[in-house]
C-alpha cells in the first residue's frame, strides 16, 4: 500500500500548492479591481466609514511595496484570518463556519445521489441499447442538460410545493416548529429534497450520458470477447467485466466537475432560501461584501479539492493500477 | 499385446474419422450491406477431428477467424450473421442450439484463444479470478478446489510461481506470460476443442517459439481437437497436420499439411508460399568500397519514463555502445525484439531523437554536434520510411503534396516539386492519377510505396526504413521489399533496415546486426550471421524462426528480383 | 472531406437537424428584434402583470408592464452574443495553451497543465461571480468572465490532440523532410485536430449562454442589457402570482441551449464517423 500512500501524499502537496495559488489569486483581484483596495474590501465606496477603512489600510499594510502586502495577506490567510466583514461586523471565518454545514450537506448529498442514480441509469440504457428506455434516458440527459439549475428548482418548487403543496419550497427546517432528533432530522430531511434533486439533477443527466457511452466503448474491447468466449452469462459480463471498467471515466469526470457542482450550490441555496454558503454569496453580492465573497471563494475552493480528493479514493479503489503508474 | 487389443484400436480410429469433433457444412456468413463484399464466409466445409491441428491459413480479410467468432458467439450482431449452413459438434449444430447450451459450450467444450495478450485479459481483475470464471461457470467445484486447480492450471502452462502468479494484475505480466495465461484459462475445463486465433502474431520471435512449444505439446498431452489461425506459413510448417488455406471467404486449398506445404496446388497457396520471406543467397557478400557514408560511433540514448513528486523516474537504456558503419550501396540491417532499442539508432540519424552520448559521422561530418542550422542540410540526405502505412500519410493532404512537400521545405519550385513528385509515385509503380487523390483511397502497399516516394523526392544517399514491411500482409510484404531492393540499386542507396524479422533481414541485408537489451551482441555480414553466428542470443532467434526445417518447394523459391511486381 | 459527405451525415442525425431549425429561428427572432419590437424592451409597455395571450402582450407583462416577448426577443442578441464571442475567447486562450504543451512537452508542458488543473479546481462559477462582482458587470466583463472560467477543458482537448498527433509518423516525415515548426503546427497537425475542437466549441456556446444566463439570475447581468437570466431573477419573487414571468424566458433559454447541444452532437457525428459510429 505503500503506492496509495505516496499517491495521497503527493495529491496532499499538490492541494497546498493550489491553495496557496488561490490566495495569492485572491490579493491580487482585490488590487486589479478599481479603485481603492482598502475601499473595495471594505465593500460599496462610501458605504464604510473612514475609520474601518483607515484601520484595514493599517491592518494589510496597504502603503508598503506590494510584495509584502501580499506577504502579509498570505500570512494572515494562513492563519485562518478571512479578513472582518463591515456589512455584518463579524470575521468573515466565523460567518463562513456557520453557513458551511448546511450547503455540505446539500452538495455532498446531491453528489452521492448523481454518481448513484448517473451510474445507474447509464448502465440501464447501455444494456437496453436502442429500445424505449434508452431513448427515454438519453431524452432526459439532454433535457437536463440544457436547463439552467436555478429555473429547474424554480419550476419543481412551482410544482411540488406551490401547487400541490407536498414538499416546503424554501429554508432549512421549518422555522418555529422546535423539531428535535429524529423528528429535526426528518424535517431537514424534507427541505432538503427539491434542492437535492435540483442540483444532482444536470450531474446525473451527464454521468448516465457517460456511463452509456463508456460502456458501450467498454463492451466491445478484447477482454469481453475472452469473458464470452468463456461463457459466461450476459448478467456477469455486465456487472464483473463491463461496469467496472466503464465506471473509470465516470469517475474522472465526476472529480472534474465537482468544482461546477460546488459553484452550482450559489445558485440552488438561492433559489430554496438554503442557508448555506451560496446562499452567502448571493447576499455579498448584493451588498457588495467582497471580503465575504472572497472568503468563499477560498471554502469552496478548498471543498472541490476534498472532493477531488474523495474521487481519487474512489478510483484508487477500482483501479488496482494506480498504485504502481502515475 | 492380447488379439482383441490389437483390433481394438483400428476401429477406434475409424470411428474418430467418421464422426468428426467439428463438422463445418457449407457454412455464410454475411456482411453488412456496403461492406467491400457481400459474404465474409462464402460455402466453407472441413471437418476437425479429434487429437489433431488444423492450420486455417489466410491474409487479413480472408474470413478466417469468422468461423471461430461464429461458432463462440462473438460475431458482432446484428451486423454480421451466419446467413446459412451449419456448424456441428460431435454431430450437434451449434448454430440452431438454445442459447444455455451454446453458452455450456463455450469455454466447456470449446474455448479460445487470443491474438492480442494485452488487452485480451480484465484489467481489473486479477488472473486467477479470470481463469477461476470460468470453472465457477461450467463445474461445480467449491471454491477452495477452483483455487487449487487455477493455481495447478498455471503451473501446467509454464509459468513460475503460480499461487503468487494468480493474484497478480494482468498489468504486471508481460505479454508471454499474459498469452500463457489465456491458455491456462482456455484449458481450464478440459475442453474437446481449442481454438486459437494467431496467438502468437502479437508475440516476440523467441516467445512466439515457447508459446508454440507448449501449445503443441499440451494438445498432444490432451488429444484435443486444435482450429489454429494463422497468416504466417512458418507456423504452419512447424505445428499443422492439416491445412485449409482461405481467400475472400472461401476455401482455396484444403489437405495434409506435408501436401499443402510442399506440393500446394492452387496458384493462391502458390503465391503466398513463394512470398514467405526465406533466406536466399540474393547477392554476393557486399564489397565496402572507400571510405563509409555513415559512421555510429558508441552511440548512446537513455530514457527516463514515469517519474514525479514523490517518485524518481526509471531510466531505459534504449541504446548503449552502438557502433556500425555504413558503406554506399550497402544494406545494414538492425535486427532485434521488441524493446531492444532497435529505433533508436535509425531515429538518432535521422534527427528524430537526440542521443545522449557518442558520435554519428556522415561522410566525416559528426551529426550530433550540429545545433539545427547546421543539421538541416544533412536532413535532404538522410531519409526515413516509416512502419505504420496508415499513420505515416497526412490524410488531409494530396499524395501529390505529401511527397512535395519536402523540397518546398528546401525552396524548390511548388510546380516543379509537384511534377518530379508523380514521377516519383510512377516509379514507386503508382499510376500518374495517384498524385491528385488522398491517401484514404490507398491500400496498405501503396501507402508504403508513397511513403517511400516521399523519401526518394529528398534525393538521399541513405534511407532509414523503420520496419517497413511488418504492418503488412505477407503477399504485399514480398512486392514493397522486391521495390525497395530495386530502387536501392537503381540509386546506389544505402539503408539501414530495422527489423524484428531475421526472415525479412535475411532476404534484403548485407550486413547484420543483432540487437538485445540495447546493445549490439554480434555485427557481421549475413551470410556469417544465418551460417556461422558467434553470439547465443543470435543463435536462438535463429532457432526461434518459425518453420525453419521446412524448406520452400524449388520451383517457388527465388522469385525475388524478378522484376517490380504491379502496385497492391 | 466533401462537404456534400459532412452535410449528408449530420443531415443522418434528425435531432441535429431539429436543432438547426430551432436554432435559425432563435437567430432570425434576435437579429430582427428591433423590427419586430421597436420598443425599448425596459419601458412599460402595458399594465403589469398581465397575463399570456393579453391584448398588448403575447407572454403577459412583468411587475413593471414591461412586455415579455419583447424581453425575450431583445434578449436573444445578448445571449448568442455573449455565448460567441466568450466561446471564441476561450478557445483563443485554451488552444494557444493546450497547443504549445502538447507540442512542446517537457517543462513547458508542466507548467501550463499545472496552471490549467489551477483553473479547473476553482469552483468555475463561484469564480466568474467574483470577478464580475468585483470589477462590475458589463457586456465585457462578463464575457471575460466566462472565457477566464472555460477555456480548461478546451486547453485539455488540444494538449491531448497535439500530443497524440506530435508522435504521429506523418508528423516525424515532417520533421525528417525539413518542414519548420510554424508548418508543422498549421499544416499538419492543427488541421488533423481541429474536429473535435469544432465539436466542443459548439458545446461551449450552449455552456457559456447558462453562465450568462446564471449570472443575470443573481443580478450581475449588464444593467443595460435585457436577458434571460435578469426576467427569471426578477420574477422568482412573484412567481405564485405569475408563472409566465419565469416560465417563458426559462424555455427560452432551454430551447436554444437545447438547439446548439443537438447541433453540436450532429457536428460530432459528420466530423467524427468513426467516433458516432462506435457509440451504437
Amino acid at each position: 500500500m505503500l503506492g496509495f500512500a505516496q499517491i495521497f501524499a503527493s495529491r496532499l502537496v499538490k492541494a497546498a500548492v493550489i491553495l496557496i495559488a488561490i490566495v495569492v489569486m485572491n490579493f491580487f483581484l482585490v488590487h486589479a479591481a478599481p479603485g481603492d483596495p482598502a475601499m473595495v474590501m471594505a465593500g460599496e465606496a462610501g458605504a464604510a466609514d473612514e475609520k474601518f477603512v483607515a484601520q484595514l489600510r493599517e491592518q494589510f499594510g496597504l502603503d508598503r511595496p506590494i510584495l509584502e502586502q501580499l506577504g502579509t495577506y498570505v500570512g494572515k490567510v494562513v492563519q485562518g484570518d478571512l479578513g472582518f466583514s463591515y456589512r455584518q461586523q463579524r470575521p468573515v471565518w466565523d460567518i463562513l463556519a456557520e453557513r458551511l454545514p448546511a450547503t455540505l450537506v446539500l452538495t455532498l448529498t446531491a453528489f452521492l445521489l448523481a454518481l448513484a442514480l448517473g451510474v445507474a441509469l447509464g448502465t440501464l440504457a447501455a444494456v437496453t441499447v436502442g429500445t424505449w428506455a434508452d431513448s427515454a434516458i438519453t431524452v432526459v440527459a439532454l433535457l437536463a442538460y440544457a436547463t439552467p439549475i436555478y429555473w429547474i428548482g424554480l419550476m419543481l418548487s412551482l410544482l411540488f410545493s406551490i401547487q400541490l403543496g407536498w414538499l416546503p419550497a424554501f429554508g432549512y427546517e421549518t422555522v418555529g416548529a422546535g423539531y428535535t432528533g429524529l423528528a429535526h432530522v426528518a424535517d431537514v430531511g424534507k427541505h432538503l429534497i427539491l434542492p437535492v434533486i435540483t442540483l444532482a439533477l444536470f450531474y446525473m443527466a451527464s454521468y448516465a450520458r457517460l456511463t452509456r457511452a463508456s460502456m458501450l466503448e467498454v463492451r466491445g474491447l478484447d477482454f469481453i470477447k475472452t469473458a464470452k468466449a468463456k461463457g459466461l452469462s450476459q448478467g456477469r459480463i455486465v456487472t464483473r467485466h463491463v461496469l467496472r471498467n466503464a465506471i473509470l471515466p465516470v469517475i474522472t469526470v465526476a472529480g472534474i466537475q465537482a468544482g461546477q457542482l460546488v459553484g452550482g450550490s450559489i445558485l440552488i441555496e438561492t433559489v430554496f432560501a438554503w442557508p448555506g454558503i451560496g446562499r452567502l454569496a448571493f447576499e455579498a453580492v448584493l451588498q457588495r461584501d467582497y471580503q465575504v465573497l472572497l472568503g468563499i471563494f477560498l471554502v469552496t475552493s478548498i471543498m472541490v479539492i476534498l472532493f477531488n480528493i474523495l474521487t481519487d479514493i474512489l478510483y484508487g479503489l477500482v483501479d488496482p493500477r494506480i498504485q504502481v503508474s502515475q | 499385446m492380447s488379439l482383441s487389443e490389437l483390433t481394438r484400436i483400428p476401429t477406434e480410429t475409424a470411428a474418430m474419422t467418421t464422426t468428426p469433433l467439428l463438422d463445418v457444412r457449407g457454412l455464410s456468413i454475411a456482411l453488412p450491406p456496403g461492406a467491400d463484399r457481400p459474404l465474409a464466409v462464402d460455402n466453407l466445409t472441413f471437418t476437425l477431428n479429434p487429437d489433431e491441428i488444423l492450420c486455417v491459413v489466410g491474409e487479413s480479410g480472408s474470413g478466417k477467424s469468422m468461423t471461430a467468432h461464429a461458432m463462440m458467439g462473438l460475431l458482432p450482431a446484428p451486423h454480421v450473421r451466419v446467413a446459412g449452413g451449419s456448424l456441428l459438434f460431435k454431430g450437434k449444430d451449434v448454430l440452431t442450439m438454445p442459447e444455455a447450451e451454446q453458452r455450456s459450450l463455450r469455454g466447456g467444450r470449446i474455448a479460445m484463444v487470443f491474438q492480442e495478450p494485452m488487452t485480451a485479459l480484465n484489467p481489473l481483475m486479477r488472473v486467477g479470478r479470470q481463469i477461476g470464471e470460468s470453472l465457477r461457470e461450467h463445474t461445480d467445484l467449491p471454491a477452495p478446489a477452483r483455487r487449487a486447480r487455477v493455481v495447478e492450471l498455471l503451473a501446467q502452462v509454464g509459468l513460475p510461481n503460480p499461487a503468487e502468479l494468480a493474484e497478480a494484475y494482468p498489468f504486471r505480466l508481460s505479454g508471454g506470460q499474459r498469452q500463457r495465461v489465456m491458455i491456462a484459462m482456455a484449458l481450464a475445463c478440459q475442453p474437446d476443442i481449442l481454438i486459437a486465433d494467431e496467438p502468437t502474431t502479437a508475440l516476440d520471435v523467441t516467445t512466439q517459439k515457447q508459446i508454440l512449444d507448449l501449445i503443441r505439446s499440451i494438445q498432444a498431452e490432451r488429444h484435443m481437437g486444435m482450429m489454429f489461425i494463422t497468416h504466417d506459413f512458418g507456423v504452419v510448417a512447424e505445428i499443422a497436420h492439416r491445412v485449409a488455406v482461405m481467400r475472400h471467404g472461401k476455401l482455396v486449398e484444403y489437405g495434409p499439411a506435408s501436401d499443402v506445404l510442399n506440393r500446394p496446388q492452387h496458384p493462391y497457396t502458390r503465391q503466398l508460399i513463394a512470398s514467405v520471406p526465406h533466406y536466399i543467397e540474393h547477392r554476393d557478400d557486399h564489397t565496402k568500397a572507400g571510405a563509409p557514408l555513415l559512421v555510429a560511433d558508441k552511440v548512446r540514448k537513455v530514457f527516463h519514463v514515469g517519474g514525479g513528486l514523490f517518485k524518481a523516474s526509471k531510466e531505459v537504456v534504449a541504446g548503449d555502445d552502438l557502433s556500425l558503419t555504413i558503406h554506399p550501396g550497402e544494406t545494414v540491417g538492425l535486427v532485434g525484439e521488441s524493446g531492444s532499442g532497435k529505433s533508436t539508432l535509425g531515429r538518432s540519424i535521422v534527427g528524430l531523437i537526440k542521443p545522449d552520448s557518442g558520435r554519428i559521422l556522415f561522410q566525416g561530418t559528426d551529426l550530433l554536434a550540429l545545433d539545427r542550422k547546421g543539421f538541416r542540410p544533412y536532413r535532404r540526405a538522410v531519409q526515413m520510411v516509416f512502419q505504420d502505412p496508415y499513420a505515416s500519410l497526412n490524410p488531409r493532404h494530396r499524395v501529390g503534396d505529401i511527397v512535395a512537400q519536402g523540397p518546398v521545405a528546401f525552396g524548390e519550385d511548388r510546380g516543379k516539386a509537384l511534377a518530379r513528385a508523380r514521377e516519383l509515385l510512377a516509379m514507386v509503380g503508382l499510376d500518374g492519377s495517384a498524385a491528385d487523390r488522398y491517401p484514404h483511397e490507398f491500400s496498405g502497399g501503396q501507402r508504403q510505396r508513397i511513403g517511400i516516394a516521399r523519401a526518394l523526392a529528398m534525393e538521399p544517399k541513405l534511407l532509414v526504413a523503420d520496419e517497413p514491411v511488418s504492418a503488412l500482409d505477407v503477399s504485399v510484404q514480398g512486392q514493397v521489399l522486391e521495390l525497395l531492393d530495386d530502387i536501392r540499386k537503381r540509386l546506389n542507396l544505402a539503408m539501414l533496415f530495422i527489423t524484428h524479422d531475421l526472415r525479412v533481414a535475411a532476404q534484403v541485408c548485407d550486413t547484420i546486426a543483432v540487437m538485445r537489451r540495447g546493445r549490439i551482441v554480434e555485427l557481421g555480414t549475413a551470410r556469417e550471421v544465418f551460417t556461422n553466428p558467434r553470439d547465443a542470443y543470435t543463435r536462438s532467434l535463429l532457432d526461434a524462426i518459425p518453420g525453419k526445417s521446412w524448406h520452400i518447394p524449388e520451383d517457388l523459391q527465388a522469385k525475388m528480383g524478378s522484376g517490380v511486381a504491379g502496385a497492391h | 472531406m466533401m462537404k456534400s459527405e459532412f452535410w449528408r451525415a449530420f443531415a443522418r442525425n434528425k435531432g441535429a437537424v431539429l436543432g438547426l431549425v430551432i436554432l435559425a429561428a432563435i437567430v432570425f427572432l434576435a437579429a430582427f428584434a428591433s423590427f419586430l419590437f421597436p420598443n425599448d424592451p425596459w419601458d412599460m409597455a402595458t399594465a403589469p402583470f398581465q397575463p399570456p395571450l393579453s391584448e398588448d402582450a403575447l407572454l403577459g407583462s412583468d411587475m413593471l408592464g414591461r412586455d415579455i416577448a419583447a424581453g425575450i426577443a431583445h434578449g436573444a442578441r445578448v445571449s448568442l452574443l455573449i455565448g460567441l464571442t466568450s466561446t471564441a475567447a476561450a478557445l483563443a486562450i485554451g488552444v494557444t495553451l493546450g497547443a504549445l504543451a502538447g507540442f512542446h512537452g517537457g517543462r513547458v508542458d508542466d507548467a501550463i497543465m499545472r496552471f490549467t488543473e489551477l483553473f479547473q479546481t476553482i469552483p468555475n462559477f463561484v469564480l466568474a461571480v467574483v470577478l464580475v462582482a468585483i470589477f462590475t458587470p458589463s457586456l465585457t466583463t462578463i464575457v471575460l468572465a466566462i472565457a477566464i472560467v472555460s477555456w480548461p477543458p478546451l486547453a485539455r482537448l488540444a494538449r491531448a490532440e497535439f500530443l497524440s498527433l506530435r508522435t504521429r509518423e506523418f508528423v516525424q516525415a515532417a520533421i525528417t523532410t525539413g518542414q519548420s515548426n510554424t508548418t508543422i503546427i498549421l499544416r499538419q497537425i492543427l488541421p488533423n485536430s481541429l474536429s473535435p475542437i469544432i465539436v466542443s466549441a459548439s458545446l461551449m456556446v450552449a455552456t457559456a449562454i447558462l453562465l450568462e444566463s446564471s449570472l443575470s439570475f443573481l443580478g450581475l447581468g449588464d444593467p443595460n442589457a435585457m436577458s434571460w437570466g435578469y426576467m427569471i431573477g426578477a420574477a422568482r419573487t412573484v412567481i405564485r402570482q405569475a408563472w409566465w414571468m419565469s416560465v417563458f424566458p426559462g424555455l427560452a433559454i432551454v430551447l436554444t441551449v437545447l438547439a446548439l447541444n443537438l447541433v453540436g452532437e450532429g457536428l460530432n457525428d459528420a466530423l467524427n464517423p468513426k467516433l458516432a459510429r462506435s457509440r451504437g
